[in-house]
């Protein structure tokens, strides 16, 4: 009895040591990954001066001035930051609201509906999913300079109508949230096909809908490839080419402002994602195990 | 009286069939916008890339010439080049080859770090044995840097690294580096440094999908291991890795055909005049692709071999996914049946 006693003992000693230790190397990792922010934040509010003398970890007074300076410095560069923001809200505002209304609305064809093409299109849409945008970009320049669509956003804005990895997750959510019974009762009571869709299928995907939502801003707001193609007017900058110019010779040695530019371009994110927090990484459980 | 029932039956049949056809014809209308935009916005750039590598179609001298077809010389001048000394011709030791190279190499520093650290990680976060506390604050802080504009980072890491830069400057006062040695000036500290940017992005991301991967095994197959006196070091072996085999196949490819896009982060990083530093090092295709559209004299036709053979890389990729998955799959849900 003493034995088995003492070996419960050692035992859950050894757990609550490996639990220690897990949680140290846990604890660490949270740093590496915030420590970054941390720092560029508190630089924020410090002058170019005080910056360079090492890592400042607790914040200074300058941040309105760091604004201020930044705002004067990039003057000339066509957008400043406030600009920047407002469109790259003009472009992920829209793309989003399109991405996640027709990826619904194909699922919805493809969930409800039996013809004779359903599941070819299921497979080619699943097979197009692998191809990113980067190998066609030439092509699709040139196309944009032929219609006049160049130095515009809507090449930024209507290829978001066809996400083939958004149309997937929909069908995926829609095959459980949406039974048939549901859409045959409306069709008795009258309700044509469109009106269906948009008053009983739509408010059941809510959920689903919300988490892809967010994807699909916070990847047009990221974006900087293929505006950077697409853009040469340098008054329509998005925010990642506004941060492009954060390294210009005009600005690059006043740390102040730099870090000042950066705050102000990855704060809304910050706010988005604590907010959002637990739907963004329950999104991202359920986009993995498609397989 | 029969005989009518049996017409009654088969009008009633005919009008449900007439009317299923009927509602058929919405599920094409449905499903139209997304092919429509498809193949306006999509399929033919796509093409039309395919048609642009074939022809010659650049600025010279300030000028347009017209597009003429060329044959495979653009994917020539991408392979090959003239070596000066002998007059013979090398092959695939060319810039835009060594870029696909850079990009290879970028990839697989940051991919084998990432998902070993996230399958200890997950393996740690679903051990039902030592379990962890404050398991959602840890997922929370480890994705963070994954939803951060990657522009961004490159710039804050470039200012962080740079050569007054506080941790430069934290390191030289340590001792652990030189007081000379500069992160940009090395060509291991830029590759090193990129390759842990994109590892630091990513392993929270992988984590949380390997944790989803393992909660979604059947419990039952641990409880009968337990049974059988198995240690938590033999359940991860001989059950979880294996049925974790198709989601860790389908993470290293999805991430492959990212990383072969990688352009954010090099791009801004560590580059001068558009060109990956030191020594075009840091050089990813997607860049290399960017270049010849942009530079002084715009070169579409290469700009887009060089986007065909990129094309060509992740479609190989995406195949020998398909074709490795596709008869594995049976065995394990057999496996899970079991």
């Amino acid at each position: 009895m003493a034995k088995t006693n003492s070996m419960d003992e050692s035992y859950s000693a050894k757990i609550k040591a490996t639990k220690i230790f897990r949680t140290v190397i846990c604890v660490i990792l949270c740093i590496i990954s915030v420590f970054p922010f941390y720092t560029m934040i508190v630089n924020a509010t410090h002058p170019s001066a005080v910056i360079e003398r090492g890592i400042q970890l607790i914040p200074g007074g300058q941040l309105f001035k760091n604004i201020s300076g930044l705002l004067e410095r990039t003057k000339d560069v066509g957008t400043n930051v406030w600009e920047a923001l407002l469109h790259s809200c003009m472009i992920a505002a829209p793309a989003t609201i399109l991405q996640v209304y027709f990826a619904t609305f194909t699922a919805y064809g493809l969930t409800v509906y039996q013809f004779k093409l359903r599941n070819l299109a299921w497979s080619f849409i699943m097979a197009i999913m692998m191809i990113p945008a980067q190998v066609s970009i030439i092509g699709f320049m040139n196309f944009m300079m032929k219609i006049n669509l160049y130095d515009t956003y809507w090449p930024l804005i209507i290829p978001a109508m066809a996400a083939p990895s958004t149309v997937y997750f929909m069908k995926q959510y829609m095959t459980g949230a949406l039974s048939v019974e549901i859409i045959e009762a409306a069709r008795i009571d009258g309700s044509g096909e469109f009106a269906t869709f948009n008053k009983i299928a739509l408010p059941l995907m809510k959920p689903a809908m919300a988490t892809q939502a967010i994807f699909a801003f916070i990847a047009s707001w990221n974006n900087l490839y293929t505006p950077s193609m697409m853009i040469t007017n340098n008054q329509k900058y998005t925010l990642p080419m506004f941060v492009q110019g954060l390294r210009s010779d005009v600005i690059r040695t006043d740390y102040g402002f730099v870090y000042v530019g950066l705050t102000l371009t990855i704060l809304p994110l910050l706010i988005v994602y604590f907010a959002f927090s637990k739907y963004i990484i329950a999104g991202v459980a359920l986009g993995g195990v498609k397989e | 009286m029969k005989y009518v029932q049996k017409i009654l039956k088969g009008w009633g049949s005919e009008i449900m069939k007439r009317k299923t056809v009927e509602y058929g014809k919405y599920g094409y209308i449905f499903i139209a916008p997304f092919f429509l935009v498809f193949l306006i916005f999509q399929l033919y750039p796509l093409l039309y890339t395919f048609y642009l590598s074939f022809v010659e179609y650049r600025m010279t001298q300030g000028k347009w010439c017209e597009p003429k077809f060329c044959g495979f010389d653009n994917f020539l001048s991408m392979l090959t080049k003239k070596d000066f000394k002998t007059g013979g011709t090398v092959w695939f030791d060319t810039l835009p080859m060594n870029s696909i190279k850079n990009t290879i190499v970028m990839w697989i520093i940051n991919f084998i770090p990432q998902i070993l650290l996230a399958l200890l990680l997950a393996s740690w976060f679903t051990d039902t044995v030592v379990k962890l506390k404050g398991q959602g604050a840890f997922k929370v802080m480890m994705f963070l840097p994954n939803i951060i504009t990657a522009s961004s980072i490159a710039i804050l890491f470039y200012n962080l690294f740079g050569n007054s830069g506080p941790i430069t400057i934290l390191l030289r006062n340590i001792g652990i580096i030189d007081k000379n040695f500069s992160f940009l000036e090395s060509k291991a500290a830029t590759v090193g440094i990129i390759g842990f940017m994109q590892f630091w992005m990513w392993y929270g991301n992988t984590m949380i999908v390997l944790i989803a991967g393992i909660l979604g095994i059947n419990p039952s197959l641990y409880e009968a291991a337990m049974v059988d006196g198995a240690s938590s070091r033999q359940q991860f072996f001989s059950i979880t890795m294996p049925l974790l085999k198709p989601i860790l196949q389908f993470t290293l490819v999805t991430s492959a055909i990212g990383g072969l896009q990688m352009f954010d982060i090099p791009s801004l990083y560590n580059v001068a005049q558009g060109i990956g530093q030191p020594g075009r090092i840091s050089h990813t295709v997607t860049m290399t692709i960017k270049e010849y559209a942009f530079s002084q004299n715009p070169d579409y036709g290469k700009a887009a071999a060089i986007s065909i053979i990129l094309f060509i890389f992740t479609l190989a990729i995406s195949l020998l996914f398909f074709a490795l998955t596709r008869d594995k799959e049976p065995k394990q849900k057999h496996a899970v049946i079991r």
